[in-house]
């Protein structure tokens, strides 16, 4: 239960910066029919962090198991692994003030290689691997780095339109250090043509915005004869610096 | 042209989709194995100090039908009104107790269960006490962007009417779409995403 990875750092405590809910999906997306009966039609009411949004909790590495970070072989069999292209998905949790955020907790969920969950509501005929879960975590190191191994998920159909297909995407929970920090996004692959037909991804208004969800493609980090490597930064809200309220705590 | 501030924007946020449990709560959804129980599945020990309270949410779309695959994360004070994190900066908040907990909304009847205890009173920032209260996120399948809101108690009747965020809210009949009514020991909080209920969420 406690914070132990991050107890020898002082914890900034400065309220969060305003959220830019313009680069954000509004709730109401309707080529998103999903979102027609569950968003919020009256304005939300704004006030700056109290302590209850500025804290947060964090996970220490005790949670961790040896396998949470390899999601090709923390399902399998012993000595089999998740069928599929091999990749490391890796990259940085920075704030808007470009800083590293360490200790964070990230989760990962995706569909295995032929585009399948393994779970009760998805009945593409696309086939279960059994030797693939679809989930992983872990937590940013002091530079806010992280590095997960995986299969590339496949696209798959999904009711929306009759012919709605998610491109290949792995979803993503992250924890800052503040509970208003709090995020789930999705990452899609460089090239994938389907990006900008799918209405969950044009959601979002702004095409900038989409492209800063597409991990990008690098061969220098690949693993020779083992997995391709994808760069996918995330970025959390800023925080203010206490500057003439106490002491200064470093921007 | 002035300097550039240089300042990079957030991650722009997608839904957590329909399998969101996968991800969050894979034991809660069959996959077990994986990890040894669903992160943040207990809050209390048989130590934990303060008021034991059962809190029974639920989330209801336009229709009022509940959601049967949301998911919801809470966050919340000890009982003397500290918080389990290192941005605490008070004192120690309780050891027995983590003021985190997350989970599914049932698959049948969409409701979800908290098993805690009820908070202290936590300052606002001008010193005035805010009211015991539980902060909510709710994630789901069509929610682009997580919500964010509060629980208060329905039992709280003082502490709520000078709570400074309840003051905040400009129109009076939607105030008490924050305040979960007492039960026994247990707390009804519903949630409703639209129409004339419609819960006051947050901007913060």
């Amino acid at each position: 239960m406690a914070a132990d990875a991050l107890s020898n750092r002082r914890a900034e405590t400065g309220v969060l910066f305003q959220r830019d809910r313009t680069w954000h999906p509004p709730a109401f997306t309707p080529n998103y029919k999903t979102t027609v009966l569950r968003s919020p039609q009256k304005a939300p009411i704004s006030f700056d962090n109290t302590l209850s949004e500025i804290t947060g909790p964090t996970f220490g590495h005790h949670i961790l198991g040896e396998l949470d970070n390899d999601l090709t072989l923390n399902f399998a069999k012993p000595g089999e692994s998740a069928v599929g292209e091999r990749i490391i998905v890796y990259g940085r949790v920075l704030d808007e003030r470009g800083k590293g955020v360490p200790g964070v907790l990230l989760e990962f969920w995706q569909a295995n290689a032929g585009g399948r969950y393994r779970h009760k509501k998805d009945s593409y005929t696309a086939p279960l691997d059994p030797n693939f879960g679809g989930c992983g975590r872990t937590i940013a190191a002091e530079d806010g780095s992280y590095v997960f191994r995986t299969v590339k998920p496949g696209p798959y159909p999904w009711p929306n339109g009759v012919n709605d297909w998610r491109p290949s995407h792995i979803h993503f929970s992250i924890f800052g250090h503040s509970f208003a920090q709090r995020l789930i996004t999705q990452m899609y692959f460089e090239g994938d043509p389907l990006i900008w037909q799918c209405p969950i991804v044009r959601a979002i208004p702004d095409q900038a915005a989409i492209e800063t969800l597409i991990a990008a493609y690098d061969p220098q980090a690949t693993i020779p004869m083992d997995a391709r490597a994808y760069k996918f930064d995330i970025v959390l809200r800023g925080r203010r610096s206490s500057l003439f309220e106490n002491r200064l705590e470093g921007n | 042209m002035a300097q550039p501030l240089n300042r990079l924007k957030e991650s722009p946020s997608q839904t957590a989709g329909p399998y969101v449990h996968i991800g969050l709560t894979p034991n809660f959804c069959g996959i077990s194995g994986v990890y040894d129980h669903d992160l943040g599945d207990a809050m209390v020990n048989a130590k934990t100090g303060g008021e034991r309270v059962t809190v029974c949410m639920r989330v209801l779309d336009g229709t009022g039908t509940p959601l049967r695959d949301a998911l919801i994360e809470v966050w919340q004070a000890d009982a003397a009104g500290l918080h389990t994190s290192p941005a605490e900066t008070r004192g120690d908040a309780d050891p027995n107790f983590f003021g985190w907990s997350r989970r599914a909304t049932d698959m049948e009847t969409g409701e979800c269960m908290f098993e805690t205890i009820k908070p202290g009173r936590v300052p606002f920032p001008d010193g005035r006490l805010m009211a015991p209260h539980i902060s909510v996120w709710i994630v789901a399948r069509g929610i682009n962007l997580g919500l964010h809101t509060r629980m208060y108690f329905g039992d709280e009747e003082k502490a709520n009417a000078e709570d400074p965020i309840l003051a905040r809210i400009e129109h009076r009949t939607r105030v008490p779409t924050l305040i979960a009514p007492r039960d026994g020991d247990q707390y009804h909080f519903d949630i409703h995403l639209q129409g004339e209920k419609e819960t006051v969420f947050f901007d913060s």
